[in-house]
């Protein structure tokens, strides 16, 4: 990419951070910051780092919009609106200079890095032992398996924490406002048009993710939007949450990615993969925990069951 | 290294298991409780012996990711598992079975097994990233289950621990670009060449966890949060989740980076844990309600655990005192997750028994709930640090350390840290025995449930009477520079 379109889109990032920071009106600031995620989404892209790109492009930008719209549409219902006393401006002072403080200190922290390449020379050295031509896979499903294991957790488990919140006389109830269906408006030809196109995008993802970016993350979130899509379109309604497949469906992930540790730990070596299936192991677990991150990823959307 | 791995994977299981089995999961703990425990005995057999672990999936550092468990992390996988187990069991009562699913019973599951996998895996991981993931799981689980009491608390207490996590991350990122490896064993060995980086990261990622233990005066989040959720939870806050954190502390300064742990951020430590000692017992001496007392008590028994850095670590010489204090602090800690799980559990049960919180109106509770106040006594003569109890070991052999090393202004600090802790212990140890009549019970007390505080006071008493074998456990495997003092394993140029 051109060095001017390089510094067009840094003007652009700092311009939307700075209208999400000083925008008076908190919707028009989840706008900017929606924007904002787009624009680091772009940058990823020049920098080379397609995966994070995604992955910034689908949370950071898509899920943390669509949470933030719900939580002002909360306050709104709620009553609040803006914030009733302003804050006194020497607290401001205090805050902007302590923000001060640790940027100069982390800017001059990076500043003084010995530039060191990380493990870039390593992860290709290693990765044919697991037949994938994508190191970012690699990595998550390979050599840092655990982590992901543990982070497919942390989403089932940031579910079990929002359900937690439920209101005890709607437990297992339907979650989301009723939405009702639009007669013939561009949404209900949306929730239409784009399902069966996400569910092939999210199948190419998953499937391309062994060798090229994408995988089980990216695809779920695309699996989410499609559901939230076909709610928001009226089509369907959002499932009951005490029905027992789709709570099946939540932990099946997880439970796949569980078991094939478990598996190789009977074997001595947990989280190894037979050698010579490392590939179809791989894939088996991320199609599960596609279907598990799509499910939880939209139901956490949706948030606490919210009627009978 | 397969029992490690079972460790982390096991109660991830049951957190999945709990999820499907809906109505029927709270039969579960009969089955995780024991083999939790066995798990943990499994563990701290092998690591007696000397370190155990390895690279999982046959990835070695620093590609891949390495659990070992030392002496110091088997005692606390073991201690953690006992609290665990019999806090699960008490949990029984106000989320058991019932006829019909509710918020409560169904979410409380998952949320505990989470919390205890987040737990064993903090302990048994080499890894600052992996220490980040299992770390999130534990705040997550936490701040979930602190918003079963006050919803504010837990609102405030996502907010620190959710800065407290930026902070971490940051300097993990800071650290991995400037020696290109996230394993703490390679840290050490490479640190030395590029200071600057890797010392801030290390001070924002110490920030970070300072938060989130609630480190005077970074404490504010914890009294309401402990103080306001149901007793379980209490216990499982108070006692266990608090502890992981501090535990990162001590992989990060005494193995990741202890050349550069100077003397001056060693006595920063040992000063911030000498203010918590005193505010926090001074605060506990002034609560009207039993559960805000125990839980201010926290961030003062919370002070004790950072003597360690002056006391193991800054010493000019290789000092026979390093590997008491280190001892002093393994005790501390375990002492501290058995007692304090009793004392909330005792509290729910004098609260719930007697329809009030507040230790006015708990004249008499010892006629009425023997066995319970008993348990709270138990209980209390550990935190106090009155012999026999693993409580009087901790302040015992950290009381002998700052003599032998000169450092008396800790050793003050120990002896009116232990009269504060007796003063407010006996404010509603006081109250339990005053007057003559017996208060009438509001509701009713199964037999059992006083026998949970009851089995962890009694296991807090155990660790002080059978303190041979567990100070060998907590030291084996310590850490050089623990062994030799900070200063002592600073590397040639």
């Amino acid at each position: 990419m051109s060095l001017a379109f390089d510094l067009a889109l840094c003007i652009l990032i700092l311009g939307a951070a700075a209208l999400a920071v000083f925008g008076r009106d908190l919707f028009g600031s989840i706008v900017f910051f929606i924007v904002y995620g787009v624009l680091i989404a772009l940058a990823w892209i020049t920098l080379g780092a397609v995966d994070v790109s995604l992955a910034e492009a689908a949370i950071g930008a898509g899920v943390t919009g669509v949470l933030l719209i719900g939580a002002w549409q909360g306050i709104r219902d709620g009553g609040g609106g803006e914030p009733e006393a302003p804050t006194p401006w020497p607290l401001h002072l205090a805050a902007g200079g302590a923000a001060a403080a640790l940027c100069g200190v982390i800017s001059f922290a990076v500043l003084s890095l010995p530039g060191h390449d990380g493990l870039a020379g390593e992860v290709p050295e290693n990765q044919g032992a697991l037949e994938l031509g994508n190191p970012v896979t690699g990595v998550l499903l390979g050599f840092r398996a655990y982590d992901t294991l543990l982070e497919t957790l942390v989403l089932t488990a940031a579910l079990a924490a929002v359900w937690s919140l439920t209101p005890s006389q709607f437990w297992g109830g339907i979650p989301g406002p009723n939405h009702v269906k639009p007669p013939d408006g561009v949404l209900a030809s949306f929730g239409r048009m784009l399902p069966p196109r996400g569910l092939i995008v999210a199948v190419y993802l998953v499937w391309a993710g062994a060798d090229a970016p994408g995988g089980a993350f990216q695809a779920g979130t695309v699996l989410a939007a499609v559901w939230i899509l076909i709610v928001l379109a009226g089509l369907r309604d959002e499932p009951r949450l005490s029905r027992l497949p789709l709570r099946a469906l939540i932990i099946l992930g997880p439970l796949v990615f569980l078991g094939v540790g478990l598996i190789g730990m009977l074997l001595g070596a947990p989280l190894s993969y037979p050698e010579g299936q490392a590939k179809p192991v791989i894939l088996v677990i991320e199609y599960a925990l596609t279907l598990s991150i799509a499910a939880t990823l939209a139901l956490l959307i949706a948030g606490p069951a919210r009627r009978r | 290294m397969s029992l490690l791995f079972a460790l982390a994977a096991a109660p991830l299981g049951f957190m999945l298991a709990s999820l499907i089995l809906g109505r029927r999961a709270p039969h579960l703990i009969w089955i995780a409780a024991p083999v939790m425990l066995a798990l943990a005995v499994l563990v701290a057999l092998g690591a007696s012996a000397g370190a155990t672990g390895g690279p999982l999936g046959g990835w070695d550092a620093p590609l891949g990711i390495v659990l070992e468990a030392d002496g110091l992390a088997a005692a606390l996988i073991l201690a953690s598992a006992v609290t665990a187990a019999i806090t699960g069991l008490f949990a029984l009562a106000r989320f058991g079975p019932a006829g019909r699913e509710t918020t409560r019973r169904y979410t409380f599951w998952p949320l505990f097994y989470g919390l205890w996998a987040a737990l064993n895996a903090v302990f048994i991981s080499r890894d600052l990233f992996n220490l980040y993931v299992a770390l999130e799981l534990l705040s997550l689980c936490a701040v979930a289950l602190a918003a079963f009491g006050s919803r504010k608390a837990a609102m405030h207490y996502l907010m620190v621990a959710l800065a407290g996590s930026l902070a971490y991350l940051l300097g993990v990122v800071l650290i991995f670009a400037s020696v290109g490896t996230l394993d703490i064993g390679l840290i050490a060995q490479r640190a030395g060449d590029a200071r600057t980086p890797v010392l801030i990261g290390a001070a924002l990622m110490s920030a970070g966890l300072l938060a989130k233990t609630a480190l005077f005066p970074l404490h504010g989040w914890l009294p309401p949060a402990h103080g306001a959720a149901p007793p379980v939870v209490s216990a499982l806050l108070s006692a266990l989740v608090v502890k992981a954190s501090f535990f990162i502390l001590l992989r990060i300064w005494f193995e990741a980076l202890p050349a550069l742990a100077g003397p001056d951020m060693a006595q920063a430590f040992g000063v911030l844990g000498a203010g918590a000692v005193l505010y926090g017992s001074v605060l506990a001496l002034r609560q009207q309600g039993l559960k805000a007392l125990i839980a201010y008590s926290t961030v003062a028994q919370l002070g004790y655990l950072f003597f360690v850095f002056p006391l193991a670590g800054a010493g000019g010489a290789v000092t026979p005192w390093a590997a008491g204090a280190w001892g002093a602090m393994g005790f501390q800690l375990s002492a501290h997750m058995l007692a304090k799980a009793g004392l909330f559990l005792a509290a729910g049960i004098i609260i719930h028994a007697l329809g009030s919180g507040t230790i006015r109106d708990m004249a008499g509770a010892g006629r009425a709930l023997p066995v319970t106040v008993l348990a709270f006594g138990l209980c209390a003569i550990s935190l106090m640090g009155l012999p026999p109890s693993g409580g009087f070991m901790a302040k015992y052999l950290m009381l002998i350390a700052a003599l032998e090393s000169g450092a008396w202004p800790y050793a003050a600090v120990i002896i009116a840290g232990g009269l504060l802790a007796a003063a407010y212990l006996f404010r509603p140890i006081a109250r339990f025995m005053s007057g003559t009549d017996t208060p009438a019970l509001q509701a009713r007390v199964h037999w059992a449930l006083p026998l949970a505080p009851l089995a962890l006071g009694l296991c807090a008493l155990t660790l002080g009477v059978l303190s041979a074998g567990p100070y060998e456990l907590m030291v084996t495997g310590l850490p050089q520079a623990g062994e030799a003092g900070l200063d002592e394993v600073e590397p040639g140029p």
